[in-house]
């Protein structure tokens, strides 16, 4: 077997552990601020698959189109989420907050397989089935697409935190809540908007993912683990080591896929995270506490 | 007079910063020593050091001449040193009888005699009318007193007390200091205290350690050590004897 | 909490509730004792995470781990070697107590604490349930199958009439009953909630961490076993997907949840609401003509959001006051 054939199965996985990695940063965001762990992030996700599917069917947008508006949606529910109940739950126990957004995950999965039924539902796009030559690379153009958008997004989150007074507040934040609050700022305003920034994330991250993969409700927990996954072996809290997860599970997942069994593929991944739980539980590019 | 602790040449650096640098001191048997000094000093570090929960960069604990340096929290409890926590830490959802019994579990199988016990020392600590309720719903004085019950529970040779009258009003600091004073003097109890409550360690302590900056800068009688100009000018200043 | 005594009106009431249930098979019908049979299962699983949630404060994802280990090795036994259930408990509890140690050996020494320890238990169940859809020696994804027997009672084997079994899984709850509060009133009981409550003050204390986290995650995944041995007994087919599902995992918390993390009553208290609620939901799906498959479950997502909202303890604790079933602190024995 040619070494372009591995290479090729790499790049291809790299691309989707882009968008995994997207994904995982909006749980990731939530989780360096809130200190929240949001146990329905991949529920959030196939809602943003969901909403592509359906834009697409009816209106025939494309799904990189549609996901400004499914960032918009996921937003807005994830402030109100954050608003309504999930502040309540941010000075008690973490299991207490793991259990609310258990039910929460629940209630939105099964919601899902009742309006849309456990059919796989994809979206037809003119370019579904072109692929791009990129020296001795044969890459598909809906996963070239898909992975250079959560580049893109990606990039904007960073510059986000990085320059914008609001984007340094929030870190200040996340840094020292106490003193946040006695330099006057609103702690509480503070997290809904990183909830909702989250959830709008994980929602443009979702709509991407139609390009890739067809909409189910039982992707819905497949996807929260995927992305505790990543963000563990990137280091819960760290924004660059999310993406860098997001690819290394990616391209581990392609390759495992393609050597191995399919089926086992995830096996794979859950052996990636215990082995970074044992010897880095602080993650790749995760700070010690 | 032969020393029961032992602390050696003790370091330990977190991040590169020095916590504790080069601290020796020794605690006699039966005596009373305060450990004071301003905030960051390195206190509550080195009562973690001896209590187990780090092991130094360098140096060495010993209690009656056997090496602590190396053991976990619960080893040390058993080799015989009981402490409290500055910040208190109460067994939140169990009775405060419950709270002082698992202390005494350390020394004693039978739950039932461990029961015994632990009304004992309620009883001396006058907490005998609270041990139905739950300890979170104390005051902190209770809580206070609660911490040095369960430690004293445990049975130690020596008792590490971490700042146990702040935030008392000066009555409830007499009724701690007329309690410690009478497990020293009656039960040969020996105390290593961190206390910032100037005119407790001057009524309770034989000899005082002055930490400062992770180093210690005085050792000595209380009267001598509150006349040490370095002493004063590093910390007790403007509220000296306050 | 679930240390307090009982009083003397909560007796009456737990042993009138457990007269009932004695006699339930004598007045129910076949539907009725097979909702008893699911509502008693759960119970008893609840119970035993109980034992680790519960009593000691740790956060486990994974039990569905521990019940298809059960169910899996008692059930390859049985259907390979003849090996009855009774003798085939041994090496099956054996078999979740070693993965149970496995896990807590690896997350204790290597400090995963929390969330992360939830995850490492998911983890954990996770790889078994890919791993065991492909075993075929167990019959792999398509399934492992008992064989059902003829009808008669056979106590030694485990097959027979659902009576058989409604007595065998309530003997599981009173046993588990008795167990938990013999644990709870004993040295290593306390020392568990002590562990629980704050570990840094349990080990000044003299408590082993190490030690006591492990043995409770051995006794949790021992019960935990248990109940597989019974589900693989009494369904006679187990698939990975189901007997290891995350989902089911969830299900075993629930009850304990519900009715009260920690206390002794709570778990069994939850899998009476539960249950039932969930049957009688079903029920008035299907008399409606509708056909709803996640609203079942969507309705236990929004009670666990219910609950976790405004009784975060649990029904029980609040129930036991408001009916003054045990005694208040204060309160002379």
């Amino acid at each position: 077997m040619p070494i372009d054939y591995y290479l090729n199965i790499a790049a291809s996985g790299l691309l989707t552990g882009l968008v995994y990695g997207l994904a995982a940063l909006g749980l990731s965001v939530i989780f360096g601020v809130v200190r929240v762990v949001n146990f329905a992030h991949g529920e959030m996700m196939v809602a943003g698959m969901y909403g592509a599917v359906l834009l697409g069917g009816w209106f025939g947008i494309d799904p990189l189109l549609s996901a400004p508006a499914m960032a918009a949606l996921l937003f807005a529910a994830g402030w109100l989420l954050q608003r309504g109940l999930v502040n309540r739950f941010v000075e008690r126990p973490e299991h207490m907050q793991f259990i609310l957004l258990l039910g929460i995950a629940t209630v939105l999965v099964n919601a899902m397989l009742m309006l849309f039924g456990p059919d796989a539902r994809n979206v037809q796009v003119p370019y579904s089935f072109d692929t791009v030559e990129i020296g001795s690379l044969l890459l598909d153009a809906v996963r070239l697409r898909a992975g250079a958008a959560a580049v893109l997004v990606a990039a904007a989150l960073f510059a986000f935190f990085r320059f914008s007074r609001t984007g340094k507040a929030i870190r200040a934040c996340a840094d020292n809540p106490l003193g946040a609050r006695v330099v006057g700022l609103n702690i509480d305003g503070l997290y809904a908007l990183t909830f909702g920034i989250g959830a709008a994330v994980v929602g443009v991250a979702g709509a991407l993912m139609t390009l890739l993969v067809d909409a189910r409700p039982q992707l819905a927990p497949e996807y929260t683990l995927l992305s505790f996954i990543i963000v563990i072996v990137g280091g819960l809290g760290s924004l660059p080591g999310a993406l860098l997860g997001g690819m290394l599970i990616g391209v581990s997942e392609a390759l495992a896929g393609f050597l191995l069994m399919p089926s086992l593929k995830s096996l794979f991944s859950y052996g990636v995270l215990i082995v970074v739980l044992l010897l880095r539980p602080q993650g790749l590019l995760g700070k010690r506490s | 007079m032969t020393a029961l602790l032992q602390v050696e040449n003790l370091s330990k650096r977190f991040r590169g910063l020095k916590a504790v640098s080069n601290v020796s001191f020794t605690v006699p048997e039966g005596r009373i020593l305060a450990l004071i000094g301003p905030n960051g000093a390195g206190k509550t570090t080195t009562f973690n050091l001896i209590a187990g929960v780090f092991a130094p960069d360098q140096g060495t604990v010993a209690l009656k001449g056997r090496s602590l340096t190396g053991l976990k929290p619960n080893q040390v409890c058993a080799a015989g040193i009981g402490r409290t926590f500055q910040i208190v830490k109460p067994f939140g959802h169990l009775t405060v009888e419950e709270n002082v019994l698992v202390g005494a579990l350390a020394r004693e199988a039978s739950v039932e005699t461990a029961r015994r016990e632990a009304r004992a020392v309620l009883k001396r600590l006058e907490l005998d009318d609270q041990a139905g309720r739950p300890a979170r719903s104390l005051t902190l004085p209770d809580r206070k007193r609660l911490e040095v019950a369960r430690a004293l529970a445990t049975r130690p040779t020596l008792l590490l007390l971490d700042e146990v009258l702040a935030g008392l009003r000066p009555t409830e600091v007499d009724r701690m200091v007329d309690v410690l004073r009478d497990l020293n003097r009656r039960e040969g109890l020996t105390i290593l205290m961190i206390e910032h409550v100037m005119r407790a360690v001057m009524a309770l302590s034989d000899r005082v350690v002055v930490l400062d900056h992770g180093e210690k800068i005085a050792d000595g009688a209380p009267a001598e050590v509150v006349a040490d100009p370095r002493v004063i000018e590093s910390y007790l200043g403007a509220e000296a004897l306050g | 909490m679930g240390t307090l005594g009982v009083t003397g009106r909560g007796l009456v009431l737990m042993v009138l509730a457990a007269l009932l249930l004695a006699v339930a098979p004598f007045v129910a019908d076949r539907y009725l004792l097979s909702v008893l049979t699911t509502v008693l299962w759960f119970a008893y699983v609840g119970q035993a995470w109980n034992v680790m949630m519960g009593f000691s404060g740790l956060l486990s994802l994974g039990h569905a781990l521990y019940v298809g280990l059960g169910a899996y090795v008692s059930a390859a036994l049985f259907v390979h070697f003849g090996i009855g259930p009774w003798a085939g408990l041994v090496p099956a509890v054996l078999a979740a107590v070693l993965a149970g140690c496995i896990i807590g050996f690896l997350g204790f020494r290597f400090g995963v604490k929390g969330v992360h320890f939830a995850l490492l238990t998911i983890a954990f169940a996770e790889v078994a349930r890919i791993g065991f859809d492909h075993i075929t020696w167990v019959g792999g994804s398509a399934g492992f199958f008992l064989p059902v027997g003829a009808g008669e009672n056979d106590l030694l084997n485990l097959r027979g009439s659902p009576t058989l079994f409604y007595y065998v899984v309530l003997g599981l709850v009173l046993g588990a009953l008795a167990l938990s509060r013999l644990l709870l009133h004993s040295r290593l009981g306390y020392q568990w909630l002590a562990v629980r409550e704050e570990p840094d003050a349990a080990e000044a204390s003299g408590v082993d961490l190490f030690r006591a986290r492990m043995t409770a995650v051995a006794v949790s995944s021992a019960l935990t076993a248990l109940g597989g041995v019974f589900q693989a007994f009494y369904f006679n087919n187990l698939f990975p997907e189901q007997v290891f599902s995350m989902g089911r995992s969830i299900e075993i918390i629930l009850p304990a949840i519900v009715g009260g993390i920690g206390t002794l009553v709570g778990p069994i208290l939850g899998a009476f609401i539960l249950t039932p609620l969930g049957e009688v939901l079903t029920f008035v799906i299907e008399a409606g003509g509708l056909d709803l498959p996640g609203l079942k479950q969507l309705f236990y997502g929004a009670a666990l959001v219910v609950i976790v909202v405004f009784r975060p303890e649990g029904v029980w604790p609040w129930l036991a006051r408001r009916l003054r079933l045990v005694r208040q602190p204060g309160e002379e024995s």
